[in-house]
């Protein structure tokens, strides 16, 4: 069977001894960074109480680290960094824009409801 | 990388438009288009989970409380076993994405070894959450319970191991002066929630009656989940003798059910309903796509050891279930900040 796969753009992503070296030793460092941000973590979410009253600003960075893992997850290991910026986008835009929208609508709706219980009783 | 637009190729094979629009093979893109999908998927479940968690507040679980074992080592780690089954997800990555760096420099060696390392990494992750899940579905000694003014509290603390059960009133199978050794915990949990136990005797299964035999408990905790008339969600007891007395009031009640021991898809011990049933859905939903991940990266292993891409010129291949994997670890960077940071 003839594969509609079009293989330049599979070769395409080829490269030499030397730019691999470059490339792990990016690799590397990525790892050391996602390692470094789960220990922060981990340390905050085991020692800083959720009664405490810093934790609104601790909660916030966990979402800040945890998006900042993801980019570097995705630009990096996926290379979608360095794809074409149409299809960066075509992939990003989208999935990014329902999700603010599910988010918000899903948060105000949990409100209402909250509030339905608080008030008439579960 | 991109590959160069300007390029130009025989028409018929770009459905007659002569550059790809976005330089990509076929295969990756599709790959992509499935990974948007199933990141929907995921982002739905876990906005889900927020939805339900927002309006529930302070019955909610909170992670360091729920997950703070450690296999051999006991209770008291709050969120290391976690963390461990993270760092192993993202250094399977990371050989992921070597194995994928290897193949691009035609480096069949390089993506065989990589590739092994990744399904190694996979299968430890797979093996900690069953390991993970055990833990939940089993619970904790204390379990949950529910006082005597109706609130519900989860119990921390040190129980006393129970050395014995010595038989003090003959039964279907056991005599009187019988000691029993094996099973303990179990049949103490079962009498528990039958509430077949008192003051320190217990109603064995076969109608026997036991003394037990058990070292003290230490350090107990009551924090209270669900309100009472007395106590409120929230609240917490810590002072040891009070915490103790309102826990084995409860028990030595004679009502059952008063003490909720593990999860199931009905009731556990760590929170509201939805709560168990949130952490099997995703938590399980995740796990299947690892060990689908792992399956499809020893097939492309196979692959690769046989030298099929190598002939083919390139190892596309490695890329694109590459792609499906850091996807797995993706999704898993989101579910450990929701599930159990945040």
């Amino acid at each position: 069977m003839e594969r509609d796969d079009v293989i330049e753009y599979s070769l395409d992503t080829h490269h030499s001894e030397e730019h691999g070296k470059l490339i792990r030793k990016k690799i590397w460092k990525v790892t050391a960074l996602l390692t470094v941000i789960t220990a922060i973590e981990v340390l905050l979410g085991a020692y800083i109480k959720q009664s405490s009253d810093i934790w609104q600003v601790v909660k916030w960075s966990f979402i800040a680290m945890t998006l900042l893992k993801a980019g570097y997850i995705v630009l990096v290991f996926m290379h979608l960094g360095e794809e074409k910026k149409t299809l960066r986008y075509i992939i990003l835009v989208p999935y990014f824009l329902f999700m603010l929208y599910l988010i918000f609508i899903a948060l105000t709706e949990a409100l209402a409801v909250g509030n339905a219980l608080e008030t008439y009783g579960v | 990388m991109a590959g160069d637009t300007s390029k130009q190729m025989d028409a018929s094979t770009l459905w007659g438009g002569k550059v790809s629009p976005f330089s990509t093979s076929y295969g990756k893109l599709m790959m992509w288009f499935f990974l948007v999908s199933d990141a929907l998927t995921f982002g739905g479940l876990l906005i889900a989970y927020g939805f339900t968690r927002h309006d529930a507040q302070d019955s909610w679980p909170i992670g360091e409380e729920t997950f703070n074992s450690m296999p051999f080592l006991g209770h008291g780690y709050p969120l290391l076993y976690v963390a461990l089954m993270t760092f192993i997800l993202i250094i399977s990555s990371v050989t992921m994405v070597l194995a994928v760096e290897a193949g691009h420099r035609m480096d069949k060696k390089g993506v065989v070894k990589w590739m092994i390392a990744t399904i190694i990494g996979g299968f430890f992750f797979v093996g900690s959450q069953a390991w993970e899940w055990s833990h939940f579905i089993h619970g904790s000694e204390f379990g949950k319970v529910e006082l005597a003014d109706g609130a519900q509290a989860i119990v921390k603390g040190h129980f006393g191991e129970i050395k014995n059960f010595t038989v003090t009133e003959a039964g279907f199978h056991h005599k009187k002066g019988d000691v029993i050794k094996d099973d303990l915990m179990h049949e103490f949990q079962h009498a528990v929630v039958a509430g077949k136990i008192y003051n320190g005797t217990i109603t064995l299964h076969d109608g026997s009656k036991a003394k037990i035999i058990k070292e003290a408990d230490e350090h107990m905790e009551l924090i209270v989940k669900k309100d009472g008339l007395k106590h409120k969600a929230g609240d917490k007891i810590t002072d040891h003798k009070l915490a103790r007395k309102l826990y084995y009031d409860a028990i030595y009640s004679g009502e059952a059910h008063t003490v909720i021991y593990g999860a199931n898809l009905e009731e556990n011990e760590y929170g509201p309903q939805q709560y168990g049933q949130f952490f099997f859905f995703i938590t399980g939903f995740h796990g299947f796509h690892v060990f689908s991940g792992v399956m499809i990266n020893i097939i492309i292993l196979l692959g690769a050891i046989s030298g099929k891409y190598h002939k083919r010129g390139h190892y596309e291949m490695v890329e694109k279930t590459g792609l499906y994997w850091h996807f797995v670890d993706l999704v898993w960077v989101f579910v450990f900040t929701f599930f159990y940071l945040v």
